[in-house]
């Protein structure tokens, strides 16, 4: 039996009396893209750090293929990647320095074609000598994203990848994901506040509110369990009331893991 | 294979630096200008010093002011490139890459040694062409002083750095202040007799105070003290050793209560 790459089980974070993570369970498989949703301060942000040993779990247990992320951090950080609008490259190195460096941190062999590559996926190759600093915001966006496949990771965790993204490049950029993603058998966390995105990209969602599930399933199984015609009208009403509880703290078919 | 990845992971924060370096002249001249300002700050003073008749020995005063950048630049190459990521957002993407924290700080430490030795090379050459100082008359001492301050240097920037992760932007200050800090205490520029007997006790706490008195020692009467280099350097395992706890501790505290999440995020 192997372990799935990703494993949650009683996750809890205060920081100081907010609770900011509050018994979080569930695990991710090889291939599969999870995404959390959830109004601003649900915890998302939180859970990816501790699933990348940012942050240290008050309680419970993060696991990335069966490791406890605390203590087997830096075996584990090479299989794995992250990516969000919120964090940058050096501003004043160019595009194809930024990502020479990176690839030198992920020890990653013959890192010119790779990076190649990966450029001209996001179509950002004619920005390759450009300094980081002068591109637009969703060009970094992009150039973050070719950072986080240089070591072509296993599991790909994105905060908000597309936040800045305008609607041409944002449907690009997530064809791509998808394609690397089939290609490798990628398992993800995705988070982002764009519902249509999300019923896209994820296989399966997990709804947070003030830190823990209220609800958890596939776009479908979600819209009928919450009797709404659409993600957004579930998130308003999740956030507005978190009413949905009762109904979701039903036992569902996909959400537990054996 | 696995030590090459370290190596490749180290040099990863050298080449950082290095592709800036190639590029941004200003930046580069930041290792230039300033400390040859200093230089002949000190050797025209210096040269007045002589006129008055003071002393032939006054030429350590440029001595001290060559191994004191030599210090300054060890605790701030390493500093300045921490708070660099910083300010970039990028502490975050580093912190989540393979590397581990002891191998950035060894990659800034070794640049920092790359960066006080280039310029400790210049201001040395200067001084022997305009001020006709020879550093190279301290001897084969030279080698074990410069480490120790080099060393210093990084014990000085363990702390500077573990005070910026915990307290951010609010610590930035230290980056520059730090040094000066230890400069009163370390008779750079005087010997430690100057001082008040308290002070004193400070002074011989510092590993850098035995490099500028065993200097002025041997440029002034040749003497070589090699009880003195070796207290200098048990200072400096102390100060490293307490350096690297400060900042694992720190690290610690910082995962524990989230702040790395909010690192240059803001
Ligand atoms: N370092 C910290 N110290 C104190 N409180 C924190 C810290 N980090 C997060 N929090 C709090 O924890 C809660 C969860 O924050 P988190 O960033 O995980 O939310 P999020 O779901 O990612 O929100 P958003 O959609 O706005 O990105 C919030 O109430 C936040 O204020
Ligand atoms: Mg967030």
């Amino acid at each position: 039996m192997t372990s799935p790459p990703i494993a949650v089980e009683s996750l809890c974070k205060h920081f100081g009396n907010v609770q900011a993570v509050d018994d979080v369970s569930f695990s991710v498989k090889k291939g599969e893209i999870l995404g959390l949703l959830g109004p601003n301060g649900a915890g998302k942000t939180t859970i990816i750090h501790m699933l990348l040993g940012l942050v240290l779990p008050t309680s419970g247990s993060a696991r990335l293929f069966g490791e406890e992320v605390a203590f087997a951090r830096q075996k584990l950080l090479g299989r794995v990647n992250f990516s969000s609008a919120y964090v940058a490259l050096p501003s004043n190195l160019t595009v194809r320095e930024n990502l020479l460096v990176f690839a030198r941190m992920y020890s990653v062999r013959r890192p010119e074609r790779r990076i190649d590559e990966l450029l001209e996926r996001f179509e950002i190759g004619q920005l390759a000598h450009r300094v980081s600093g002068s591109l637009s915001s969703g060009q970094q966006a992009r150039l973050s994203l070719c950072k986080s496949l240089l070591n072509e990771p296993e599991i790909l965790f994105l905060d908000e990848p597309t936040s800045g993204l305008d609607p041409d490049i944002a449907d690009k950029v997530r064809r791509t994901l998808r394609e690397i993603q089939r290609e490798r058998g990628l398992a993800m966390i995705y988070t982002s506040h764009n519902m249509p995105e999300v019923e896209l990209m994820c296989d399966r969602i997990i709804f947070l509110s003030r830190g823990t599930i209220v609800m958890e399933g596939t776009t479908s199984e979600l819209l009928e369990r919450a009797q709404q015609a659409s993600l957004e009208e579930v998130f308003i009403k999740v956030a507005r009331d978190g009413q949905i509880r009762d109904v979701a703290s039903e036992p569902s078919p996909s959400g537990d893991q054996a | 294979m696995n030590t090459y990845d370290r190596w490749l992971r180290i040099s990863a924060v050298i080449y950082r630096y290095l592709y800036l370096y190639r590029r941004s002249v200003t930046r580069a001249g930041e290792i230039v200008f300033w400390p040859v300002m200093d230089l002949l700050v000190w050797g025209f003073l210096t040269l007045y010093l002589r006129e008055l008749s003071v002393s032939n020995a006054i030429l350590f005063l440029i001595g001290s002011l060559i191994f004191w950048d030599f210090l300054y630049r060890s605790q701030q190459a390493t500093t300045v490139a921490f708070i660099e990521e910083m300010w970039s957002k990028n502490l975050l993407n580093i912190f989540l890459s393979p590397i581990s924290v002891w191998e950035y700080i060894l990659g800034t430490c070794l640049l920092g040694l790359m960066k006080s030795l280039f310029t400790a090379v210049l201001l040395a050459a200067l001084a022997w062409f305009c001020y006709a100082f020879n550093i190279l008359a301290v001897g084969p001492m030279l080698i074990p002083f410069v480490l120790s301050l080099l060393l210093f240097g990084w014990a000085l920037a363990m702390f500077t750095m573990a005070l910026m992760l915990r307290f951010g932007q609010a610590a930035e200050a230290l980056v520059w202040g730090i040094p000066f800090l230890v400069q009163p205490f370390s008779a750079v520029f005087y010997p430690v007799d100057v001082l008040p007997v308290g002070l004193r006790v400070i002074a011989y706490l510092l590993p850098s105070t035995y490099v500028f008195e065993g200097m002025r020692a041997i440029l002034i009467n040749g003497e070589t003290s090699w009880s003195l280099l070796l207290i200098a350097f048990a200072l400096n395992a102390v100060y490293l050793a307490a350096g690297a706890a400060f900042f694992a501790w720190m690290f610690r505290l910082v995962r524990e209560k989230g702040y790395l999440s909010r690192l240059g995020m803001e």
